[in-house]
């Protein structure tokens, strides 16, 4: 396997909308500012794949627009994944791994305040016998939370506590966008959304993106002091059908870390994408994160949530951890789709 | 054999639609009766219509303004005549490329009080506005370019230049 | 670590049409799916990994579908993607999948492009009303009828050449059974005879709206070695995208579509296309795009690609066939339609194309494009390993 690192991260900063801006005038200045704190020439950059979605932007061919963002002329190599840009690194990765080109340029945006993103979501699922029935984002999410209350010693203040330290920790976070202390009972007394989740439990609204330049071997080491090594990636689906898998083990997470090496060694930082406080603590689980491990220093996807971004994001924030010396081995995870129905896993390195 | 069946599932989904910055320039130009291009300090192309207050070129944001006049060439075009959903034009009409003088891309729109059989490309067009009182952030506010009056310009001219540099 | 040598063990295709009302959206894949993976003699759980591509999810009303599919291509428990890049995804999917076996991720992928295109409405899902802006462009063809004309005038080229398309295509697709038209009366008179839609295109001299899937496996050198049939052996893949608003680009010529062609041309050894290149699969949704691209692709010098089209030369029986699957006019799922360029080379090289079959076709060029002209996949494939030689 060819080494290959994180050199640069750049995200703009999550709100709740950006009605001022359209989604090419939030990427702009992250792309430039990525490949411009990466010290990779332009030209060497030989490769470029973002992450998007036409129906998060209400429109076909969102991904186009990105093209109109970062320079590409002469011509690019470039693809798209209408998927989060978590998918697009990976698909970036593999093609460092032939040997041929050294570094790529990888980004993820949307906005989610233009629709109903829980109504969006929804579209996500089986056309003949799901969505017609409209199971928004947010039910289908406490269906998950409320077999696993049920069926595990989990509980609502856990759930809560999820959230109180994930806003906590955002304060440190210049680029988060649901941030400050929280009292655990003070929450618990809220009302329910969708029970058993509370507003709380649920990741905000974002509008954002972000990017990110990997580099390889040689290459990595002459731009960047200390590289965040991807030591290992790899990414699992498990059934759409939700009666089909056990909603309360993230069985894909386990599978996913297991082949990217992520047990091998201790985990410093893991930054997990879970939008929902419930989906951490199952996340938490699977992925058998002991003790000594931070999770989502950031404040994760319940401080910032901007959907085909996010997952990128949490690459990202593991990697800025590496290269910062805060940590020598981070895990970082992404998922796509109703509760947690697909999972990647990242396992990074300091040298 | 039993017929095929069939599932009909009406989706609506409703979104607030953000033009952006560079856009919004361009249509509250519209309102005020002028059509505003911005030069990008890189290549010092002037983009006009397009929107994304980018420069596709060079990657960074075009932020000088430049004030178009409403007279340019037909740069190419194709008669429509196929129905839609929504048209609220009659077929056949004119869809055309138009080059506005001093702009380094062309804006899209149609083109009336012509026969279609009469458009042709170095054509020169003007622009037909909304009376003032009615004028909005739109395209609309632009009702249709028609003939300029003046004699047609030399097309093979008007593309070498609208292509230099790329 | 380096490139590893990756060839195309199975192919298959669905029965395209307007409407396949017979099938689900699970269904359709299928069809494909399980054909590829019969031709490549093959089960589900010799896959290790799926790589699914389809154009905007506004074709079928479902948001980001490989989630709901994961069952039906056997996709549990293994890797999954899907790529989305405009009309040429078909290719780059394609291409997508075979970086995973080159760069030694996986030794099986199986990839699927699709459209259920019937399930919306296409002519909406391809530019529904954006606020501010007039809806000019009433399909595909508008935007594309602009450039045809600006070709026309550059390359003094006679009014009849894109009927000589429209006809040759239909014509070999007679010989398709997956194609979606079958125009056993079509002829340059019921060419001119239908009415134009937007000129200078006229209705027969466009591409069809179909629903269908097309799927392919993929495996390195050791288990293609073992194949029952022909591999076809992926001498290169390249993609190649240009910005839609660039002041300076030439649609009639993309610099995107030149430069992608040069790339996959320089991996396979190909310094002379014409010569070369045996037979051609080239993403050609209205006709006139046929003598484009031949000068896109460097088969003909600028300006004098029609003179292949009226020599005869693309024809079935031509010395350089071009679409004798009946390309993109007889069948456009869009989705899959770059994926059916890129199997139908890979069908021609492994001699499994049945009566569209071009006879010693050893070398075989898939082509697809989407956008604005902008998105440009390409792979060349061939009967032969690189280091054996032509």
């Amino acid at each position: 396997m060819r080494d290959v690192a994180v050199v640069s991260f750049a995200q703009a900063p999550s709100r709740r909308r950006v009605p001022e801006q359209n989604e090419v005038e939030i990427l702009m200045p992250v792309v430039a500012e990525a490949v411009e704190k990466s010290g990779v020439p332009r030209d060497k950059i030989g490769f470029t794949c973002s992450g998007s979605c036409d129906y998060l932007a209400g429109q076909p061919f969102a991904f186009v627009w990105g093209l109109e963002a970062i320079a590409a002329w002469p011509p690019i190599r470039e693809s798209h994944v209408e998927m989060d840009g978590a998918w697009a690194l990976y698909e970036a990765w593999v093609l460092l791994q032939e040997g041929e080109i050294d570094a790529a340029l990888v980004y993820g945006f949307g906005k989610s305040s233009p629709g109903s993103i829980r109504d969006v979501l929804a579209m996500q699922l089986d056309p003949y016998y799901y969505a017609p029935m409209w199971p928004d984002a947010v039910s289908l999410a406490a269906l998950q939370a409320r077999a696993l209350l049920e069926s595990t010693d989990h509980t609502e203040r856990e759930m809560a506590e999820v959230a109180a330290r994930s806003r906590r920790d955002a304060k440190a976070n210049p680029n988060a966008q649901v941030t400050g202390d929280f009292d655990v009972d003070q929450i618990l007394s809220d009302p329910y959304i969708v029970s058993p989740l509370r507003k709380h439990d649920c990741a905000p609204i974002s509008d954002g993106a972000a990017a990110v330049v990997i580099a390889a071997g040689d290459l990595a080491r002459s731009v960047s002091e200390r590289p965040a090594w991807i030591r290992g990636i790899d990414h699992r689906v498990e059934p759409h059908s939700l009666g089909a898998r056990d909603l309360t083990a993230s069985v894909s997470t386990a599978v996913a870390a297991e082949r990217a090496g992520a047990l091998n060694d201790k985990i410093d930082v893991a930054e997990l994408l879970a939008p929902f406080t419930h989906q951490e603590l199952i996340l938490r689980d699977s992925l058998n994160l002991k003790n000594g491990s931070a999770i989502n220093p950031s404040g994760g996807a319940l401080a910032a949530n901007p959907v085909m971004a996010a997952g990128l994001i949490r690459i990202g924030e593991a990697a800025a951890r590496i290269t910062s010396g805060a940590a020598d081995r981070a895990l970082a995870h992404a998922t796509s789709g109703p509760c947690l129905q697909q999972n990647l896993v990242c396992v990074l390195e300091g040298e | 054999m039993a017929e095929n069946m069939i599932v009909t599932m009406p989706i609506r989904l409703e979104y607030d639609y953000s033009p952006g910055a560079g856009r919004s320039r361009f249509l509250r130009g519209l309102e005020r009766g002028k059509i505003l291009g911005e030069r990008c300090h890189v290549c010092h192309k002037v983009y006009v219509g397009g929107g994304s207050g980018a420069c596709p070129r060079d990657g960074v944001p075009t932020e000088e303004v430049v004030e178009l006049p409403d007279v340019g060439t037909i740069t190419t075009f194709c008669v429509v005549n196929v129905p839609f959903a929504g048209a609220t034009v009659e077929i056949p009409y004119v869809s055309a490329s138009i080059l506005l003088d001093g702009a380094d891309i062309p804006l899209m729109h149609l083109i009336q009080e012509v026969n279609a059989e009469d458009v042709r490309m170095g054509m020169r067009v003007r622009a037909e506005w909304l009376p003032e009182a009615e004028r909005i952030p739109s395209m609309d506010t632009i009702k249709y370019f028609k003939p300029a009056g003046e004699p047609d310009a030399p097309i093979d001219e008007v593309l070498k230049r609208m292509r230099a540099d790329a | 670590m380096s490139k590893q040598l990756t060839a195309v063990v199975g192919i298959g295709q669905t029965k395209h049409d307007t409407k396949r009302d017979d099938v689900s959206i699970a269904g359709l894949v299928r069809e494909a799916a399980v054909r590829a993976l019969e031709d490549a003699d093959m089960t589900w759980s010799d896959i290790d990994a799926v790589v699914v591509g389809k154009a905007p999810d506004m074709f079928e009303g479902v948001m980001m579908p490989e989630l709901y599919l994961a069952e039906a291509l056997g996709a549990v428990g293994k890797p999954l993607l899907r790529v989305h890049t405009a009309g040429s995804v078909g290719g780059s999917t394609a291409v997508v999948a075979a970086h995973l076996v080159q760069a030694g991720i996986h030794e099986r992928v199986l990839t699927v492009a699709f459209e259920k295109q019937s399930e919306s409405n296409a002519m909406w899902a391809l530019a529904p009303k954006i606020p501010f802006q007039p809806t000019l462009v009433a399909g595909a063809g508008g935007y594309f009828a602009p450039h045809i004309r600006e070709y026309i005038r550059r390359a003094n080229a006679p009014e009849h050449i894109g009927r000589e398309v429209a006809v040759k295509d239909r014509v070999s697709a007679l010989k398709n059974p997956y194609a979606h038209l079958h125009m056993p009366d079509i002829s340059m008179e019921t060419v001119l005879q239908s009415p134009i839609l937007w000129d200078p295109i006229r209705f027969l001299e466009c591409c069809p709206s179909s629903d269908g899937a097309c799927a392919m496996v993929m495996t390195n050198e050791r288990v293609a070695k073992s194949a029952s049939k022909p591999p076809a052996w992926i001498l290169g893949t390249a993609i190649r995208s240009e910005p839609l608003g660039m002041a300076g680009r030439d649609e009639v010529n993309p610099r995107a579509g030149l430069d992608c062609a040069k790339d996959v041309y320089e991996q396979a050894g190909i310094t002379d296309p014409r010569n070369q290149i045996d037979v051609v699969e080239m993403y050609v949704p209205f006709s006139w795009y046929e003598p484009m691209w031949l000068e896109n692709l460097g088969f003909a010098d600028e300006g004098t690609g029609w003179k292949l089209t009226d020599d005869g030369v693309t024809a079935l029986d031509g010395s350089l066939p071009v679409n004798p699957s009946g390309g993109v006019l007889s069948s456009n799922p869009i989705g899959a339609s770059g994926m059916l360029r890129f199997a139908e080379a890979a069908m021609q090289v492994r001699g499994t194309a049945g009566e569209h079959q071009v006879d010693g076709a050893r070398v075989a060029l898939g082509h697809a494009y989407g956008g604005g002209s902008q998105f440009f996949a390409m792979w060349v494939v061939s009967s032969t390993k690189p280091s054996e030689g032509p």
